[in-house]
């Protein structure tokens, strides 16, 4: 599918000399959804603000749905809406007013009908005379969403859109951005919530140090870099791994009523096999076995903590 | 352009002034009377006319120049620091729309509240002295001028402060006595010589006079330097406003 978002080698460096972004290239496919996943001050924030031309890029490109995002900022920023993470509303404005003053600030002629469907998706057509003073905070950031929503984008940036929200909100936040994605918007969301990501995302970026460590579909990232482990529970625990188990590097775990067998689901020979026989030459008894897959989390975790060589592996595939 | 944008901002600040009546319109109205009351009748009837002009009839411009000075400020300032303030200039600077445009709604705004303040309290002053006005575009001009160029100065100071004591600062600390000593209470020619040049360096004495002469045929300054001094004053606003959004500072990091 065509990148409705291309970025090309971009920079921001603060006026202090601190660098937030350091040669970011990136495509994004229409109507995808991608999940910048990063640690507090990785650069996910300073990438959409410079994107969305709140912040002036160092050096670098944007370009959107085709148009510069400097030389051709109307066309292309017509085409971008932008939900903060913080929660900046006028406090005494009303739900209505706000989303439609959203509207008109794009140069959309009013439409009180598109404002609210807009506001009955995100139910809060029972709430458009409400102060947003008077609002929950879930609520506000419904109106936040809205806001983006009222001029018709073709992408949706979501900046944090569950940061601090209870879980029930959060799930009611994943299906909406699942909805806008059935209605063709582009959704880039920007999370460090892994959660998030592994629920919604169709690509993962991991963003850390002002530097994309990788972009990849989450179901194959989650595939390369994804380990299995087989939990062997045994009927009578174990104190040590015996000899005849030394060479499979297991775990124990359990307090000794368990093995843990860690291994690369990819690979042609698992040594599943050879570990079974293994541990009834040893003559343990098997009362059961599990398998578990690494969640996004584990192979964050393990990227942005990880070091060069983790970064290189990342290189060595990232889009 | 995008008169649609200009439009909803225009129309959002206006919002704010009916929203906030009492503190918007009602205050300038009563503080200017009670101006009227002390100054005019009070004390104005035991001072002799000046320059052949009742002295209760004398301080209608200033006292309009005054409030419509501090007002257009005040309404201006506010109105770009509080999207600032609260975080929501996120949309303003992400919306498609350049730096002329933001400042025409904003700015339009702070113009109209501070133009609709200053009639009021020219409809006020009539109820308590006898008003002609001998050039009335002029005064209209003049008017519009001051309140264009001084809802600039106060959307420049909005984006300049960093707390709401910095948006008192210039308006209490530079712009209040300027414009009390600009004129608005008496004619400088009733000042020593030295002190008449020293006037002079006050950009406000040419509002005050040139107002003034729209309504007395009277002025301190030629009424062309005066009209060259508001003009130049927006100018030279205008001018910082377009480098401030060239260079985002303040508002883009």
């Amino acid at each position: 599918m065509a990148a409705i978002l291309s970025i090309r080698d971009l920079r921001k460096t603060y006026d202090g000399g601190f660098q937030a972004l350091k040669g970011v290239s990136l495509d994004i496919a229409e109507g995808e959804i991608l999940a910048l996943l990063g640690p507090n001050g990785a650069g996910k924030t300073t990438l959409i603000s410079t994107i969305c031309g709140i912040t002036t890029a160092t050096s670098g490109s944007v370009s959107v749905g085709g148009f510069d995002n400097v030389s051709q900022f109307r066309q292309a920023r017509a085409l971008i809406g932008l939900v903060p993470q913080e929660i900046t509303l006028e406090p005494f404005t009303k739900v209505l007013d706000t989303v439609t003053f959203s509207r008109g600030l794009f140069g959309k002629p009013a439409s009180p009908a598109l404002v609210e469907d807009v506001l009955r998706k995100l139910s809060l057509w029972e709430k458009r005379d409400s102060r947003i003073m008077d609002l929950s905070g879930g609520m506000k950031r419904r109106v936040l969403i809205a806001k983006a929503l009222a001029h018709e984008p073709r992408i949706l940036f979501l900046d944090e859109p569950t940061a601090g929200v209870d879980v029930e909100l959060r799930k009611d936040m994943w299906e909406i951005v699942r909805e806008l994605k059935a209605d063709g918007v582009t959704i880039i969301l920007t999370t460090h919530y892994i959660e998030e990501a592994e629920a919604i995302a169709d690509r993962v970026g991991v963003i850390t140090g002002g530097e994309l460590l990788l972009v990849e579909e989450k179901e194959q990232l989650m595939a390369r870099m994804g380990q299995k482990q087989l939990e062997v529970q045994l009927t009578a625990p174990v104190e040590a791994i015996p000899e005849a188990l030394s060479q499979h590097n297991l775990q124990i775990v359990n307090g000794g009523g368990a093995l843990l067998y860690t291994y690369d689901a990819r690979a042609e020979r698992t040594g599943i096999t050879t570990l079974l026989n293994d541990v009834a030459q040893a003559g343990l008894v098997l009362a059961d076995v599990q398998t578990r897959e690494s969640s996004l989390e584990d192979i964050f975790v393990g990227l942005v903590s990880g070091g060069p060589a983790a970064k290189d592996a990342a290189a060595g595939d990232a889009a | 352009m995008n008169w649609t944008a200009v439009a909803t901002i225009y129309k959002a600040e206006m919002a704010r002034f009916w929203r906030t009546f009492l503190q918007s319109f009602i205050s300038p109205v009563l503080s200017t009377s009670l101006y009227f009351v002390v100054f005019g009748s009070a004390i104005g009837s035991r001072i002799q006319e000046v320059d052949g002009v009742e002295y209760g009839a004398f301080i209608v411009p200033g006292l309009v120049m005054l409030s419509v000075i501090t007002q257009s400020i005040s309404n201006a300032s506010f109105g770009i620091y509080f999207p600032k303030f609260i975080g929501n200039i996120y949309e303003i600077l992400s919306a498609p729309i350049n730096f002329l445009e933001v400042v025409a709604g904003f700015v339009g705004a702070a113009a109209t509240k501070s133009l609709f303040i200053g009639t009021v309290i020219l409809c006020t002053a009539s109820l308590f002295v006898d008003l002609s006005v001998q050039h009335p575009l002029a005064m209209v001009a003049f008017l519009v001028l001051t309140c264009l160029s001084f809802s600039l100065m106060g959307f420049i100071i909005g984006i300049w402060a960093g707390n709401f004591e910095q948006l008192q600062l210039v308006p209490l600390l530079v712009v209040t006595p300027l414009v009390f000593l600009g004129g608005s209470f008496y004619s400088i020619s009733m000042l020593p010589p030295v002190w008449q040049t020293i006037t002079l360096f006050n950009p406000v004495v040419y509002l005050v006079s040139g107002f003034r002469w729209a309504f007395f045929g009277q002025a301190d300054v030629p009424v062309l330097l005066s009209l060259c001094a508001i003009g130049g004053f927006t100018l030279a606003c205008v001018g910082v406003i377009w480098w401030i959004f060239k260079t985002g500072w303040r508002i883009r990091a």
